[in-house]
């Protein structure tokens, strides 16, 4: 009875935490239609201001708080308002994710280089009382100041937040805005500014949950952020994205569930080690799934939508016979400059470099897949690329199999496991397909990676390139054609299932999902089938990278936040086309070489990516199928004038 | 035999009777429409048709096989087309494409291996198929446009393409006059009358506008409070006392 008290009281306060994220995300969720992923970036923000300011400048606490959770969260908010989510409103839900993702990549890179957090390590955060670590004694039990005062804010908050939805004026405005940001525009109602108090309340409540959250944890660092927010989402959906008290409830048996299992689950099982860190994923899936609130609840947008121009068409479907012909030589041109450049001049630092730009590539074609042609977002793609380095390695290692039946086994292996992730998830669509993926990638990182027939034991599995025949693989040469080898019959495999029946279905699908069903197309099958083909690209990417590598390793190379970053640049280069994944490759490989001649540090690259997503708000197509567009046209006018002359 | 029977279908929403034992039979070839006031209960009734929402009670039948529990995409397989009351389009895509998606839905699954083996690739006889298609409906000056250059009357006409090219035997339309004006829904009339003529498909109409209804079709179900109060030859129906008080406000028409 005392060991299940006591742990009620340690789940309390972080159970309160949770909750302050969850009310945060379900408000912007319902004022502005926006699933904003990158709350937790926010929460992270004003948790390195207050560390700055009191901490290490030494500033008192009053006017640390005030500057950190007072003005610096709610202009974070108000700026990405104005600057981003207000001109998304009617835009489909997808760009919204997509510019969120970005954030998340991009906002703590820039507060890392802002405050220079890179060269002094950030520990000992405090909280915001004074000697918050004193601690009260009822009987047995014992509460910290910190703690106490965690309780006390997010009760206050979230009873001043509920007040002001519910009896004031600009809360049914509010209300009104996540409806139709157009009609309650009819109605006389200036929905940009309403939308401005959403965010900018919202961010308030990401800036407490900073401060607030900091203290938990030994050091203020963005991974902690991130976790939070997964917690935090869980607790959304337990509010079927729609009741802010329930949030807060949400929120609480988080906390206090995650204690419960602390304390009961027996030290050093294998549950125990399994089941803890990961309850909060474990706990998002099964609420994504199976939660009924949630089934109901169809994806918000705008009745009005259908007013705004639909995406472009691609350039390559638009342009001329004799354009088509002049970028089919110039690429074959350029393609075979490109070989002869890596064959004849590159040192092996440099083989090296275009190697790995190849096979990510292929694991980004991943993308274009599920993404460019589904309109899905998958934030599970380097898990499906580690499926495919470890089955790689563990069928090469423990039953002597042939490496390049492996790699094979390894995208057969990670088609099955995206079907089967795809099956119960499929079915949500949008933002919850999302959220049920990064459940599974992060549960895939704190848990199965760890299991030893599956990540291998401390040290990563070692992988040894294939032999074919008389042809060995070893040398870093020939290992490199059979990259770009693979590369060209994944890149034309794409291209084929695009223009064929499957490509088409699911472009009607993203049309309209009611009538692709009702000329007889089956929407689950075509999605899973999407999830499946895409798993087995970035599987069989993953087993190639990890033979280059020599070793199949988690951390360096399939980590659910490089997996983030992998999709917000595909989608910033362009997930439509097959070229923007192999731009998409090169860019995150020769990109930090290119900073580095330029002396900036390599925090850089999330930043300009990060800030580069954002543009798919406007050309959601990516910038590269923008410009090709816009070349395009150009070289065009150019061939006009001549004919006409 | 009929086509289509639905024997004492019963659905509530939260305690409200929304259709209430309905029975509904229709022959091949047959036009038949459906009217009511507002909050009648078509809509659920097409709904329940379709598949889109499951009845608590009675059964649904369709060329002899039971629909219970059949998803939407199945029904469409066997053979009803439907168009919407808010069209529902393929943003992004041509005129053509519309027809030719649906054209491939009818010949297959959609299997992954014939993709990646280039066998999924447009072929000669899809496309004369879709242009016929396209003639028959007015539609060829437009083919190769985007959807969402074309005005909601056009559209209209886009979804009966659409529901063509899977080669229904019943055509079920949800309100096909709404948004058009007299000339727009007469222009339709006369296509439907068309495409009933060519292709013998028995056409299931839910309407609101009475005159298009008596020009169309030569059986009527009229509905009233999740009930059919009355039904028979449209002229009968439409001289009906109960129907007129009901539906037509108590004035002879």
């Amino acid at each position: 009875m005392h060991d299940l008290i006591s742990a009620l009281l340690r789940g309390f306060p972080i159970g309160c935490v949770y909750g302050l994220v969850a009310v945060g995300v379900v408000l912007t969720y319902k004022t502005s239609g926006v699933f904003n992923l990158a709350f937790g970036a926010q929460a992270f923000v004003s948790a390195a201001v207050y560390f700055v300011l009191h901490v290490r400048d030494g500033w008192p606490i009053a006017p640390a708080f005030a500057v950190a959770v007072l003005v610096v969260a709610p202009v974070v908010g108000f700026v990405l308002d104005l600057a981003l989510f207000r001109h998304l409103r009617s835009a489909p839900p997808i760009a919204r994710h997509v510019v969120s993702i970005g954030l998340l990549v991009g906002i703590p890179a820039i507060v890392v280089l802002a405050l220079h957090f890179g060269t002094s390590p950030a520990y000992g955060p405090r909280g915001i009382v004074p000697g918050g670590l004193v601690v009260y004694r009822f009987g047995e039990y014992a509460v910290s100041r910190d703690e106490l005062t965690t309780i006390v804010v997010t009760f206050l908050a979230v009873g001043l937040l509920s007040a002001l939805l519910r009896l004031t004026a600009a809360g049914l405005r509010m209300r009104a805005v996540v409806e139709s940001p157009r009609m309650t525009e009819l109605a006389g109602v200036n929905a940009n500014r309403v939308g401005s108090l959403s965010w900018m309340l919202s961010g308030l409540f990401a800036g407490l949950a900073g401060v607030l959250l900091a203290p938990l944890f030994p050091q203020v660092s963005a991974d902690n952020f991130f976790l939070l927010i997964v917690a935090a989402i869980a607790a959304a959906a337990f509010a079927s994205l729609s009741s802010l008290p329930l949030a807060l409830v949400g929120g609480l048996l988080l906390g206090l569930i995650g204690q419960l299992l602390a304390t009961w689950l027996p030290t050093g099982s294998l549950l125990a080690q399994g089941l803890r860190p990961s309850f909060p994923f474990v706990a998002l899936f099964v609420l994504l799934v199976f939660w009924p609130g949630l089934r109901r609840r169809r994806e918000s947008t705008d009745p009005l939508a259908a007013v705004d121009p639909p995406p472009p068409q691609l350039a390559a479907d638009v342009r001329s016979r004799e354009l088509t012909l002049l970028t089919r030589a110039l690429t074959v041109v350029a393609a075979g400059v490109g070989l002869w450049w890596v064959l004849a001049v590159a040192n092996a630092f440099w083989l090296l470099l275009v190697t790995q730009a190849v096979i990510l590539s292929i694991v980004f074609l991943s993308v274009t897949v599920i993404t460019g042609m589904a309109g899905q977002i998958s934030l599970a793609q380097a898990v499906f690329a580690a499926i495919g380095a470890f089955t790689t390695a563990q069928l090469a290692n423990r039953f002597d199999v042939p490496l390049l039946v492996t790699v094979l086994a390894g995208a057969a292996i990670a088609a099955i496991v995206g079907a089967l992730l795809a099956l119960p998830a499929v079915r949500l669509g949008g933002i919850h397909l999302t959220l049920a993926t990064l459940a599974f990638a992060l549960f895939f990182e704190n848990v199965l990676v760890k299991v030893d027939w599956i990540g291998g034991s401390a040290v990563p599995p070692r992988v040894a390139r294939p032999v074919l025949g008389p042809i060995d693989f070893a040398g870093d040469r020939s290992f490199f054609f059979l990259s770009v080898a693979v590369l060209v019959v994944v890149g034309s495999l794409v291209m084929l299932v695009r223009a064929g029946t499957t490509g088409r279905f699911l472009r009607a699908l993203g049309g309209s999902e009611v009538a692709a069903a009702a000329v007889g197309i089956n929407p689950a099958r075509a999605r899973v089938t999407a999830f499946a083909l895409s798993a087995a690209i970035a599987g069989l990417g993953g087993g190639l990278l990890a033979m280059q590598q020599g070793q199949a390793n988690y951390q360096a190379d399939f980590s659910v936040g490089a997996g983030l970053f992998w999709i917000v640049i595909v989608v910033t280069l362009g997930a439509r086309t097959v070229e923007g994944a192999v731009q998409g490759g090169a860019a995150l490989k020769l990109f930090p070489q290119a900073l580095k001649a330029v002396g900036l540090s390599l925090t850089w690259q999330p930043v300009l990516f990060g800030l580069g997503a954002l543009t798919f708000a406007r050309h959601p197509e990516g910038i590269v199928e923008h410009g090709k567009r816009t070349s395009l046209a150009a070289v065009q006018r150019l061939l006009d004038r001549r004919t006409r002359t | 035999m009929s086509l289509l029977v639905a024997r004492g279908v019963r659905k509530t929403f939260a305690g409200i009777v929304a259709l209430d034992d309905v029975d509904l039979e229709v022959e091949p070839g047959e036009l038949v429409g459906l009217i009511g006031p507002n909050g009648a209960g078509k809509t659920t009734l097409f709904n329940c048709l379709l598949g889109i929402t499951r009845p608590d009670r009675g059964s649904v039948g369709f060329a002899g096989r039971d629909l219970a529990r059949m998803p939407v995409y199945r029904r469409a397989r066997l053979g009803i087309g439907r168009t919407f009351q808010r069209v529902e389009l393929f943003s992004g895509m041509t005129v053509r494409d519309h027809l030719l998606v649906a054209e491939r839905a009818r010949r297959g699954d959609g299997a992954l291996w014939k993709d990646v083996l280039g066998l999924g690739r447009l072929r000669r006889d899809e496309v004369d198929r879709s242009e016929r298609t396209l003639e028959l409906l007015g539609l060829a000056d437009v083919a190769d446009r985007p959807i969402e250059s074309l005005s909601l009357g056009r559209g209209r006409l886009v979804e009966v393409g659409r529901a063509l090219m899977t080669e229904p035997r019943l055509l079920m339309l949800d309100e096909p006059s709404s948004g058009l004006d007299r000339s727009e829904t007469d222009a339709l009339v006369a296509t439907l009358h068309q495409v009933h003529r060519e292709r013998d498909i028995a056409i299931v109409l839910v309407e609101h506008d009475v005159d298009m209804v008596r020009g169309f079709v030569s059986r009527l179900y009229v509905m009233d409070f999740g009930r059919v109060i009355a039904s028979g030859a449209t002229t009968d129906v439409l001289g009906d006392e109960l129907v007129r008080r009901a539906y037509l406000g108590g004035a002879a028409p």
